[in-house]
């Protein structure tokens, strides 16, 4: 399982050299080369159609008026950047990406350690447990979350009014919607991150806690002297990765508030979707998606890294 | 954890040293149950709402009585759910355009990943870790210029249209797990095919699809996942409750029914969580095996 | 049919690295042939170049008349046992054993026929239903042979087959080969980096270094008249003792040591040293050579003095570990004869088994 993937195409299977012309095995390597770039040709078309062209079709329809009839430039991305609602979009986005992440982070290494001092059937049983919000689709499960917590009737109210607590209308409040959302994204994805960690934990030998216990270490110490330095790499990486999925979320800003109150808690998705969808605006909505371009650009390069540096250790 | 720094700080007499090892680690066990059973409450209780909210009838739910208990079950919701005829279309969609999405993704990504992995030609390298970059690209940075794309080739507001969409969230994850997997098979195991006299086909069909049988259900499982739970593509590109699939058909089309019928919809919600959650219990270790293949691999 | 030539074969890597320089070699049919040398001394190149996994820079490898420089591995009638067996996982051992038949089309009661053949001769008759995952490593390298001896190709080739093993077992599957050749005779080259294995199963052992071969020859002939300085401390165990010398004459052809020891040189040698005098040497003698002292010594033996070092006693032998001038050597002696650490201790050198070699040449004169 430890192999690396960009570099392990192997080294045994050197290039044939050049200098043997017309050799069969060196036409056969050639031929070789011919199937491998046949076999790769479905997947070449699939994502310079539906991945590359739509990408920059996209920079070419934000550069349009709202009936695509003229170019008008970078009108669209000013337009954007002076309206207040984008703002709060900009806003509402890295608040929610950074907040859910972090809590995300932070319960998933907990949880992990506590499921690592757990041995045996019992932590496979826990496992599956756990793991259930990931497994659910999240717009289902986001809309069980909304009818839980929507309106002065729901469940979540009735239960404060056991303890003598006013309903609140918590989708009508921004903070509280902002609060909503963020906790729905937390529930959905903490089990990635406990499931990636615990994954790692358990490549960690013990041996090392042992040594470290012999050295002296307390429980504390061992978290920050082993656990951590072990887990850092994919602590980034899954970050990272998280990062970009969580700021990049469409289904549950979309089914919780989809932007109300007043466009307080839209995400650029769902601005997106709002602008270029539901009002037609495709130009002024591509703009809004690929405002996040750069951002998304940024963290892509950092996984990659980590992932090739990860990559390298495996081997 | 605590329990550990107490016991080692001490300087406990060497008398009392060997029980408190044993106290140490009953402690940290417990500890370890008590936090994992409060988490485990709190995240089963939406799924248990939604559940318990399925169970009841339409009279219970108005009458405003305890929300998180059913005075009795009352399995009419699921009945009734399964006979509609939305749903049932949008059942037989999901179904549908899953399993061709799925097969395609397979087909795509073995193909790719064997020559990716195995047969290096110019430029390889760099392809794989495009695949790797695409695999990143989420869904909401294009769903708008696909939308006027698909509308160019008139299959806005058609099914099928998800089966050329679908494909690019499967593939990049898959392929790239596969490489992986493909990647850590001995390449004497090849040369062994090779001298026993196995083309190119054979050497993929008869020997690295079976050896790396684990990733192949985990990409499988994958690519299953992300097409049944899409919801931002269908909503984007269908309208009509005819093109539907399952999750956007359940949020948009039945909420907005003329009767907000909760005990329905979260009867429909469950039907259509089934499959996932039916395969994981099924299949929870190549489940993983694939969640967590795409950063632990490479 | 089934000689393998080679015939200035070379094999060089893209940014000109030569792996193999230009080699030789004639195996005669049903000869076992072992290539033996250091890692990366090309002798794996030279087995898998001879598969077809590696192509040939230069030259010709003919196998049974043919030239097949140009022929992919399958067409080549060759099986190969790999160092890790290459068991296809998925596959029960019959099916591992079938799989190459089953690829060129043998009808279905040809293919039993010859599986239980080879599995009868192996022994492995009633594993023929497991997976290759429930087998001990001496079983899976069983199968492993056995797929290649069902094809009843032109040639087998191993390569280090038996590195995977730990001692115990290595020895019983040496043994096994061994068996297996003396049954199928089929032209065999094997791969080794253990003189040993290549010592005991060899009809010819190929000693290469470097990219080139030092010496080929019957496993007792390397033995006694290596060719090079390089086989003369390859072959043997514990390696040839070397020490820096010169030819005098000082009444008598004589070598004189570092230490300023003269040795006289046994008169049946007289001839073959006489040239070399003056140049500067190397003297060699295998450990099994310089022994204890007594009584009745043969004529060409002399005695020498050793402040002792280390003692290693083995049950059967005892290791004497000293220095002469910086030099570490050793000598084998009886266990009856006490030696410690410390102490001077006499031994006997048999000049008559000693190789002198050219420094300048390599060679052994």
């Amino acid at each position: 399982m430890a192999e690396g993937t960009t570099d392990v195409p192997i080294a045994g299977y050197s290039a044939p050299r050049p200098r043997a012309h017309g050799s069969a095995l060196h036409r056969m390597a050639r031929r070789r080369s011919t199937t491998a770039l046949l076999m790769c040709v479905p997947l070449f078309a699939l994502l310079a159609g539906f991945v590359v062209y739509p990408f920059f079709y996209s920079i070419y329809l934000s550069t349009l008026n709202r009936d695509m009839t003229r170019f008008i430039g970078l009108f669209n991305y000013q337009y954007l950047l002076s309206s207040n609602t984008f703002h709060l979009v900009i806003f509402q986005s890295c608040l929610f990406a950074i907040t859910a992440v972090f809590l995300k982070a932070l319960i998933g290494f907990i949880l992990a350690h506590v499921m690592h001092n757990i041995t045996g059937p019992d932590q496979k049983l826990w496992r599956g447990v756990l793991l259930l919000p990931w497994v659910i689709p999240p717009a289902l499960s986001t809309l069980g979350w909304w009818w839980m917590i929507e309106g002065s009737y729901s469940a979540v109210n009735w239960l404060l009014q056991q303890v003598g607590i006013h309903p609140i209308a918590f989708l009508s409040s921004t903070a509280w919607a902002r609060f909503w959302i963020i906790m729905v994204n937390v529930w959905f994805g903490t089990p990635f991150f406990m499931i990636m960690y615990l994954a790692t934990l358990k490549s960690v030998p013990d041996q090392l806690y042992e040594a470290a216990a012999i050295d002296g270490a307390t429980g504390w110490q061992k978290i920050r002297f082993i656990s951590f330095p072990m887990l850092k790499n994919i602590i980034s990486i899954t970050t990272l990765f998280s990062l970009i999925v969580t700021f990049a979320n469409f289904d549950i800003v979309q089914i919780l508030t989809a932007g109300a109150p007043a466009n307080t808690t839209h995400v650029f998705a769902t601005y997106a979707f709002q602008v270029g969808i539901n009002s037609g605006n495709i130009p002024m909505g591509s703009a809004v998606s690929l405002f996040m371009f750069p951002i998304l650009a940024v963290f892509a390069i950092f996984i990659l890294r980590g992932v090739t540096r990860r990559t390298r250790e495996a081997i | 954890m605590s329990s550990a720094t107490l016991a080692a700080g001490a300087a406990a007499p060497r008398r009392g040293r060997r029980p408190s090892i044993a106290r140490e680690r009953r402690w940290a066990l417990w500890t370890s149950y008590i936090a994992l059973a409060i988490f485990a409450v709190g995240f089963l209780i939406p799924p248990y709402f939604e559940l318990v909210t399925s169970l009841k009838t339409s009279q219970e739910i108005g009458a405003g009585t305890d929300p998180w208990f059913t005075q009795h079950l009352f399995f009419g919701n699921y009945t009734s759910i399964i006979h509609n005829p939305q749903f049932q279309i949008f059942f037989l969609n999901s179904v549908k355009l899953t399993i061709v999405v799925v097969c395609v993704t397979m087909v795509i990504s073995v193909l790719a990943a064997y020559a990716l992995a195995r047969m290096r030609f110019f430029g390889s390298q760099m392809f794989a870790t495009g695949v790797f970059l695409t695999y990143l690209v989420p869904e909401s940075l294009l769903f708008i210029p696909l939308f006027k794309e698909l509308a160019n080739l008139h299959l806005i507001n058609n099914t099928w249209a998800l089966a050329f969409v679908w494909p690019t969230l499967s593939v990049p994850f898959c392929t790239w797990i596969l490489i992986g997997y493909f990647g850590s098979i001995p390449k004497e195991l090849d040369e062994a095919a090779m001298i026993d006299g196995a083309s190119h086909l054979q050497m993929l069909w008869k020997i690295f699809i079976p050896v790396a049988m684990p990733g192949i259900i985990a990409a499988t499982i994958f690519a299953f996942t992300v097409c049944w739970g899409d919801f931002l593509y269908p909503l984007a590109f269908l309208f009509t409750s005819k093109q539907m699939v399952l999750t956007a058909g359940i949020v948009s089309t039945l909420i907005h029914g003329d009767v907000l019928d909760w005990g329905h919809i979260m009867a429909a919600n469950i039907l259509a969580s089934a499959p996932p959650i039916l395969i994981y219990a099924f299949l929870m270790d190549y489940y993983i095996a694939g969640l967590t293949a795409g950063a632990t691999k490479g | 049919m089934s000689q393998v030539s080679i015939r200035k074969v070379v094999k060089s890597y893209e940014g000109g690295v030569q792996a193999v320089k230009g080699i030789d070699l004639e195996i005669a049919d049903e000869e076992f042939v072992v290539l033996v040398g250091p890692s990366g001394c090309g002798k794996s190149t030279t087995l898998r170049m001879i598969a077809g996994l590696e192509e040939i820079t230069a030259g010709e490898i003919w196998i049974g008349g043919d030239v097949v420089n140009d022929v992919p591995p399958r067409d080549r009638d060759i099986a190969m046992v790999f160092q890790n067996y290459a068991l296809y996982p998925h596959m029960s051992v019959f099916e591992n054993m079938a799989f190459g038949l089953k690829l060129r089309k043998f009808p279905k009661d040809e293919i039993k026929r010859r599986v239980d053949e080879a599995a009868r001769i192996l022994d492995i008759a009633m594993l023929l239903d497991r997976k290759p995952k429930a087998l001990s490593g001496g079983q899976r390298q069983r199968v492993a042979m056995g797929r290649a001896i069902v094809r009843n190709p032109k040639v087998f080739l191993f390569d280090e087959p038996l590195s995977n093993l730990d001692a115990k077992l290595r020895v019983q599957m040496r043994t096994e080969i061994k068996k297996v050749h003396q049954t199928v005779r089929t032209t065999t080259v094997y791969v080794t980096h253990d003189q040993v294995e290549a010592m005991t199963l060899a009809d010819r052992v190929v000693v290469m270094n470097h990219g080139v071969i030092e010496q080929v020859g019957p496993p007792q002939e390397l033995y006694h008249n290596p060719a090079t300085r390089f086989v003369a401390g390859f072959i043997g165990s514990p390696a040839m003792n070397f020490l820096p010398a010169e030819l005098v004459d000082d009444g008598g052809l004589k070598i004189r040591l570092a230490t300023g020891e003269k040795l006289p040189i046994p008169p049946a040698r007289l001839d073959r040293y006489g040239k070399a005098k003056g140049r500067r040497l190397t003297f060699g003698l295998r450990p099994e050579h310089l022994t204890e002292t007594r009584s009745d010594e043969k004529p060409g033996v002399v005695r020498i003095q050793a402040n002792v070092d280390v003692v290693e006693p083995m049950g059967m032998e005892t290791m004497v570990h000293f220095f002469t001038d910086g030099v570490p050597v050793c000598a084998r002696i009886d266990p009856a004869v006490q030696a410690r650490p410390g102490e001077t201790l006499a031994l006997a050198a048999d000049l008559n088994q000693m190789h002198l070699i050219d420094d300048e040449t390599g060679r052994v004169i």
